[in-house]
């Protein structure tokens, strides 16, 4: 597990879910800090880093731990 | 920073299956910085109500998978062939369909429209109710939830004009 700030646990939610999720959270860290994503739907894989790249955010990594996925997203300016 | 992209939308129906799809897009389109209207229109219109009654309707969706949201695997996977003739004309279908699908959403974690709207809400989507469809269903301003603003053809148009994405939904 790498640093992070704060977490998110977004498992068991479907599209569009924990992009939202994941946006509303953000918003309220400051810029630089780390935040973990965990979902369990597969979409998130390609929609969070599609998202991420539209707003400036981050991802530093995206893995799979075991049935789950994992982010670690970077919050931009 | 360059200036916002923006989308605009026009929601047309109003039954459960078709509600998805602008809430869906708003709001994913609103947390990916954009600036989005939805213009509610003829049987879109009601998905503006405090409460949403939408329902999924069989007969209109001859494509519609008819599956069961509970019991083993292969059951879950079994397509009922049910006739367009039977689930168009069953007293009480539409509901039992609906029912089945909201189960079934809720099984895989997909969000209620209602939240859908909320989220919609929260991220400052602009929600329009059409002036024209209000006056021939018979709705009021009241009718609907706080925040949604009157306007008609030109108001969408004005908006869409300048929009990067326009759906018609």
């Amino acid at each position: 597990m790498k640093e992070h700030d704060d977490e998110l646990d977004c498992s068991g939610l479907n599209c569009p879910m924990p992009v939202l999720k994941t946006k509303l959270k953000i918003d309220k860290m400051d810029a630089g800090k780390i935040l973990r994503v965990i979902t369990t739907d597969p979409g998130a894989c390609n929609d969070l880093p599609a998202w991420a790249g539209k707003v400036g955010h981050e991802i530093l990594s995206n893995c799979e731990e075991g049935d789950k996925y994992v982010f670690y997203v970077k919050r931009g300016a | 920073m360059s200036e916002k992209k923006k989308m605009a939308i026009i929601a047309s129906q109003g039954t459960l299956d078709w509600a998805y799809p602008p809430f869906i897009l708003a709001s994913t389109a609103a947390a990916m910085d954009m600036e989005v209207k939805i213009f509610f229109t003829f049987y879109g219109l009601p998905l503006l109500s405090h409460k949403i009654k939408a329902k999924v309707s069989p007969s209109s969706n001859p494509a519609m998978p008819m599956k069961m949201p509970f019991g083993p695997k292969f059951f879950q996977g079994f397509d009922w062939p049910i006739p367009n003739m039977v689930s168009g004309n069953l007293p009480g279908f539409e509901t039992v369909a609906t029912s089945l699908m909201k189960k079934t959403f809720k099984n895989k974690g997909v969000a209620t429209v209602t939240e859908l709207r909320e989220m919609c809400l929260e991220l400052g989507v602009e929600m329009i109710g059409c002036q024209m469809t209000m006056d021939v269903f018979g709705f009021e301003k009241e009718d609907f939830i706080e925040g949604v603003t009157i306007g008609g053809a030109a108001t969408f148009l004005d908006f869409a004009s300048e929009a990067d994405i326009q759906l018609f939904i």
